[in-house]
């Protein structure tokens, strides 16, 4: 195979991966006759998708803005976190087993006790996507600042450099690659933590518009809510990418060198 | 002690006072803690006149990195009284330059801005370096042409090899013209070749710029081929041993290496390393020379 038509073929794998899935999941539905409140087919989440289009986009909405408030607080908290962390040791001592701790604990768990200070809907939707997707930022953005090379302190250091001179000239640009990967995973995290509250305590968004849909065993409808956050994290993570070849490409510009040079 | 048996002078009479001494350390010592196996230099007396090359050479571990950061202030010795051009050291030096073996040039930056990040940090560089930009990226960049690395200076680090590389280190530890210049085994990680490319390339930028250096080497024939002066470092608690003055006409070339002289030169220092080293063999492991 030549290399332009693998590259081509490699571009187009996502989605020759995402149509065979559905080429075979409705001739399984369609060929077993399964029932449609078990697994709908395919067309049959997209006659769904259609036909409840427009308390989908107000649900979806809901749940995107949600998501997109929590992750904007958690990239300023896992930002200022994971630099704090990241350039001082007794704040690494001191802060790193509570974050574990925060971490550790099931979100699902906590979604109850938000309901009890901030009520249902929104508050408690926002906060958890924050409380999931922060982690990952701090912990890269820390171990970004951390890896900075000791001899090149050192040089500036001699130079009379501040530890502010620093953390601007080296460690923030040395972490941006650390934190814009941290994005891809935390973007996806805030979707988790939204639906899983509005699935708690809510009366709007994708989560509880899964959970009517369940009540009433309108299975289809839940499918097409889940394709639309499938949609949605798909959507944000490939922004982040996109922001992340922007800023940092000089973090991966040496592995595309190498694959050209070796094909 | 049989340390006392080792030369302090040789024949070659080591004489500093021909230049005024630049760095000056005196019965310098540098502990880590409060524990004795910390101890990483002690009675460490070494001068280096002022325009003057000298290395430091010495078993590994005997703390010549400690050296560095003492005589670049990043550390303050724990005893002895430590000078740079005369004035006691207390806190970081902004009149010098460094450069390590990694030549850690920040791989989001070219090389020209690579080589002006000093200038970004030291006064008064820094406050002049937004309005008279022009005039330092001509003073980088005929730097950078000093060093062969002309036309190279658009390039990002990882497109150069490990002895481009260095020579950009090179630059940057020389771009805010730094009196002092300090390296720490700049060229240990290059092969043979670059290597002796590199000290000709470093003796041409030294027999220019008439900076006071310090090089900290394991490499003999790196240390002769440039130092006036070779300082032998004792094993941990490191002192300097044995001082010799390298007679040798500037600038020096490879055959330089051939000549007797030189051969004789890196001879002893090897044998009195040798001699150190075996001296710390048996200090720490006496149950094995009673064996």
């Amino acid at each position: 195979m030549s290399p332009q038509k693998f590259r081509r073929l490699e571009t187009l794998m996502p989605w020759i991966v995402i149509l065979g899935t559905i080429v075979i999941w409705e001739l399984v539905v369609r060929v077993f006759s399964i029932r449609q409140f078990i697994l709908p087919a395919p067309s049959e989440i997209y006659v769904a998708l259609i036909q409840y289009r427009e308390p989908i986009m107000a649900s979806s909405l809901f749940t995107l803005v949600n998501t997109l408030i929590g992750f904007a607080i958690g990239i300023i908290v896992g930002l200022l976190l994971g630099m704090t962390i990241g350039s001082s040791r007794l704040a690494y001592s001191g802060l790193y087993p509570i974050l574990i701790g925060i971490n550790s604990v099931p979100k699902a768990a906590v979604v109850p006790i938000l309901v009890l200070w901030m009520g249902i809907g929104a508050p408690p939707a926002i906060t958890t996507a924050f409380l999931l997707c922060f982690f990952p930022i701090a912990v890269n953005v820390a171990t970004g600042l951390a890896t900075t090379e000791p001899e090149l302190e050192d040089v500036l250091r001699s130079l009379g450099a501040t530890r502010l001179d620093i953390l601007w000239k080296v460690g923030i640009p040395r972490s941006l690659p650390y934190f814009f990967a941290s994005l891809k995973v935390s973007i996806t995290l805030a979707f988790v933590g939204a639906v899983i509250s509005e699935t708690l305590a809510s009366n709007d968004g994708i989560g509880y518009l899964m959970l009517q849909a369940a009540s009433q065993f309108r299975t289809s409808l839940m499918f097409a809510g889940v394709t639309v956050i499938a949609a949605m994290g798909i959507a944000a993570y490939l922004i982040s990418v996109f922001i992340e070849r922007r800023f940092t490409g000089w973090a991966t510009r040496r592995q595309d060198v190498g694959t050209t040079g070796g094909g | 002690m049989a340390r006392q048996s080792l030369p302090i002078t040789t024949g070659t009479a080591v004489q500093n006072a021909a230049a005024a001494p630049f760095v000056e350390l005196d019965n310098v010592g540098l502990r880590y803690s409060e524990a004795v196996d910390t101890q990483a230099l002690s009675d460490l007396r070494m001068t280096v006149g002022k325009g003057e090359f000298a290395a430091v050479v010495g078993p590994s571990g005997c703390g010549k990195s400690s050296l560095m950061k003492l005589v670049t202030g990043l550390l303050p010795p724990t005893s002895g009284v430590l000078k740079v051009a005369g004035q006691p050291v207390n806190g970081p030096l902004k009149i010098i330059g460094m450069a390590f073996q990694n030549s850690t040039l920040l791989p989001w930056r070219d090389i020209l801005s690579n080589t002006m990040l000093p200038l970004e940090i030291v006064q008064p560089h820094r406050s002049r370096l937004r309005s008279n930009r022009k005039e330092y990226e001509a003073l980088a960049l005929s730097l950078l042409d000093a060093v062969g690395l002309g036309g190279f200076e658009k390039q990002s680090p990882w497109m150069l090899s490990g002895g481009m590389q260095q020579r950009a280190n090179l630059c940057r530890s020389l771009i805010h013209s730094p009196q002092l210049l300090m390296l720490d085994e700049p060229f240990g990680a290059l092969d043979a070749f670059t290597r002796e490319e590199l000290w000709a390339v470093l003796q041409d930028l030294w027999l220019q710029r008439q900076f006071t250096c310090i090089l900290v080497t394991h490499d003999l024939r790196e240390a002769a081929y440039l130092a006036d002066v070779v300082h032998v470092m004792s094993s941990r608690p490191g002192r300097i041993v044995a001082s010799h003055r390298v007679d040798l006409p500037r600038p020096r070339t490879l055959e330089s290496t051939f000549d007797p002289k030189f051969v004789g030169i890196v001879h002893r220092i090897r044998g009195e390393i040798a001699q150190v080293r075996n001296e710390s063999k048996l200090g720490i492991a006496p149950v094995q020379g009673a064996v």
